[in-house]
């Protein structure tokens, strides 16, 4: 008998939820849903494709996730009319999982707070962001309207087993430097496309020096290289993470020791510096120095700004906020430079409040919002006239996606966007954060 | 969805055309096919939606439909009157969209690369064939998996499930 091959934590997970005992590369199979998540965009499609379905009742009322974040707060009346379409949707199928008004937030920094996702389930969203909740141990990806229709009505999608790129990571990072850093260095080593069709496995004895809030910010970003999924292995920070979010019992899948991997990157997140990508795609990579920088070498130079965002599904967690904060605590943000500072939630926003981070932004000279996805896909609150640039916490940087198809989105930390409000220009957190002077640098 | 793509002109793009440009964020605010059809390529191309009337087939390279899952991306494409699009490769989410509002795609690096804008196209998409009638080049596409196919006879992926096929 030939030698059986071992799975990977993401074809473990998949075979477990098509009910198989193993499934191999390349594999069409049918699995069971744990969660389907739409927004104010991508639902309004769905119900119209669930309704031409001739379906009358969702799979299951308490796993469905609908968060009205992209053009809401509602920024015009047919945004207004999307919204009101989903809110209806909601009450009439008694969806446990509407996010809407007070209750919002991305939809990607509220899942995982909220408990609605936990490790080992195989989770379907109508937003391309989705793969965020790998780093909870869970397969997780971004689907259309028309697979979140089906999955709503019958708890099932389709997905073909995908193939493996290993990151191993070893170290631990800098100060100053994030797993946005990391995310971003990958995405310019492999291309938009590197990982197409493949999942991305984190692993490695430097995954335990990584927050939630970075890992978080890693998967979430898989995407931008093309990915399926991006998943970290469940480890003991998981497992308080996902208890103090109240979520379900995990189920903890391993890869196997004899997984195949198509490609193995090894990354050591001591070595990573500060990386910012370039227009119009997030592969253009770029460090502040020219010495053996792991992106080749392609420095920033002079990049004057007139907007920084900090927030979204990628940075808008406490933590990055608080990192931001530390750097523009007590200073002030360059003259002409507009600091949009956007939490992705609630309970973010509290939190923020309470520990006085607003009161820092706001006394820098920035502007708090309430939560949205915003600027970060042109939609609004924040939008970039012709020639204007940003320096954005957020995860894509295409042609217009912050506004005029001649505005430039640069992709970066909240400590490099942090330090580029202050400076006005694109720049560096390791050394604005060494200043002394407690005045602004502009 | 049909399987024999009738001779016409291509439209011909480079590598990772994203959803973001296919149909601006800026237009999601509604969901009707025919006012977002109106904006489709528009901020790489302002004149697809006019040669879309005529040329039905889109060339790209690698990549075609990164970004974001938005839908609208293949339905304003179909929209216009698209019947096929071959690129070198197709981002993921967009490569299942398309099959699940039944617009078919190929993947056929060749073919994209012997291509010229404004180039004579025809496909046999049951018998796996691409025929560039400009250049007089034929090529051979990879059939699909059993399970794309009955989503394609089916008419997609919705039409799938309500006549049982996903139970």
């Amino acid at each position: 008998m030939a030698q059986t091959t071992g799975m990977t934590m993401t074809q473990k997970i998949l075979a477990h939820a098509a009910g198989l005992e193993s499934v191999e590369v390349g594999q069409l199979l049918l699995a069971n849903l744990s969660h389907v998540l739409g927004n104010d965009i991508t639902t309004p499609l769905a119900i119209n494709e669930f309704r031409s379905m001739g379906a009358t009742e969702v799979f299951d009322r308490n796993k469905i996730s609908l968060v009205m974040d992209h053009f809401a707060p509602n920024k015009d009346i047919k945004a207004a009319a999307q919204c009101k379409m989903c809110r209806e949707f909601a009450a009439e199928m008694s969806i446990d999982g509407f996010y809407d008004g007070g209750a919002m937030g991305v939809e990607h920094v509220i899942l995982p707070e909220k408990g609605r996702v936990t490790a080992g389930d195989v989770v379907i969203g109508a937003d391309s962001h989705t793969c965020t909740y790998g780093a909870l141990g869970a397969f997780s990806t971004g689907v259309g309207s028309t697979d979140m229709a089906v999955g709503m009505k019958t708890g099932k999608a389709w997905f073909k087993v995908p193939a493996a790129l290993r990151i191993v990571l070893t170290g631990s990072l800098p100060k100053w430097v994030s797993g946005k850093d990391v995310i971003l260095h990958l995405i310019g080593l492999i291309g938009v496309g590197g990982a197409l069709y493949q999942s991305l496995e984190f692993c490695g004895s430097g995954v335990a020096s990584l927050s939630m809030s970075e890992r978080l910010c890693i998967c979430n970003m898989a995407i931008e290289a093309g990915a399926k999924n991006g998943i970290f292995p469940v480890d003991e920070q998981t497992l308080a993470f996902l208890t103090e979010a109240g979520a379900g019992t995990p189920q903890v899948f391993a890869a196997d020791e004899n997984a195949e991997y198509a490609r193995t990157i090894e990354i050591d997140l001591s070595s990573m510096v500060p990386t910012v990508a370039f227009p119009h795609l997030p592969e253009n990579t770029r460090t502040f120095e020219r010495a053996d920088t792991p992106t080749g070498g392609a420095v920033i130079g002079e990049v004057p700004i007139d907007q920084v965002v900090i927030g979204s599904c990628t940075n808008g967690r406490l933590e990055d906020l608080q990192i931001a904060a530390s750097i523009l605590r007590g200073r002030t943000v360059a003259p002409g430079v507009r600091v949009l500072i956007i939490p992705g939630s609630q309970k973010v926003y509290l939190a923020a409040m309470e520990q006085g981070l607003l009161k820092d932004f706001i006394e820098a000279g920035a502007l708090v919002s309430t939560p949205t996805c915003g600027p970060c896909l042109g939609g609004h609150m924040g939008i970039l006239a012709a020639g204007e640039r940003a320096v954005a916490t957020t995860n894509r940087n295409f042609v217009g996606r912050m506004g005029h198809v001649a505005s430039e989105v640069y992709l970066a930390s909240p400590a490099v966007a942090a330090a580029s409000a202050l400076a006005g220009k694109i720049d560096d957190p390791r050394v604005v954060a060494k200043a002394s002077s407690m005045s602004h640098r502009a | 969805m049909t399987s024999f793509i009738a001779r016409s002109q291509v439209i011909k793009y480079g590598d990772n055309v994203d959803t973001d440009v296919i149909i601006p964020a800026r237009y999601l605010n509604t969901s009707d096919k025919k006012e977002l059809a109106r904006h489709c390529m528009e901020d790489i191309d302002t004149s697809f939606v006019e040669r879309a009337k005529t040329a039905n087939v889109i060339v790209a390279g690698k990549n075609f439909g990164c970004g974001s899952s938005r839908e609208h991306a293949p339905v304003v494409i179909k929209e216009n009157g698209i019947a096929l699009i071959v690129a070198a490769s197709f981002a993921r989410i967009f490569y299942r969209n398309a099959f699940n509002i039944g617009l078919p795609i190929v993947e056929c690096a060749e073919a994209v690369s012997d291509a010229d804008d404004a180039d004579e196209f025809s496909a046999d998409l049951q018998a796996g064939t691409l025929t560039n009638h400009t250049k007089d080049k034929h090529y051979e596409v990879v059939a699909y998996p059993e399970f794309i196919q009955q989503i394609i006879e089916a008419g997609g992926l919705s039409k799938l499930a309500q006549s049982g096929g996903l139970d």
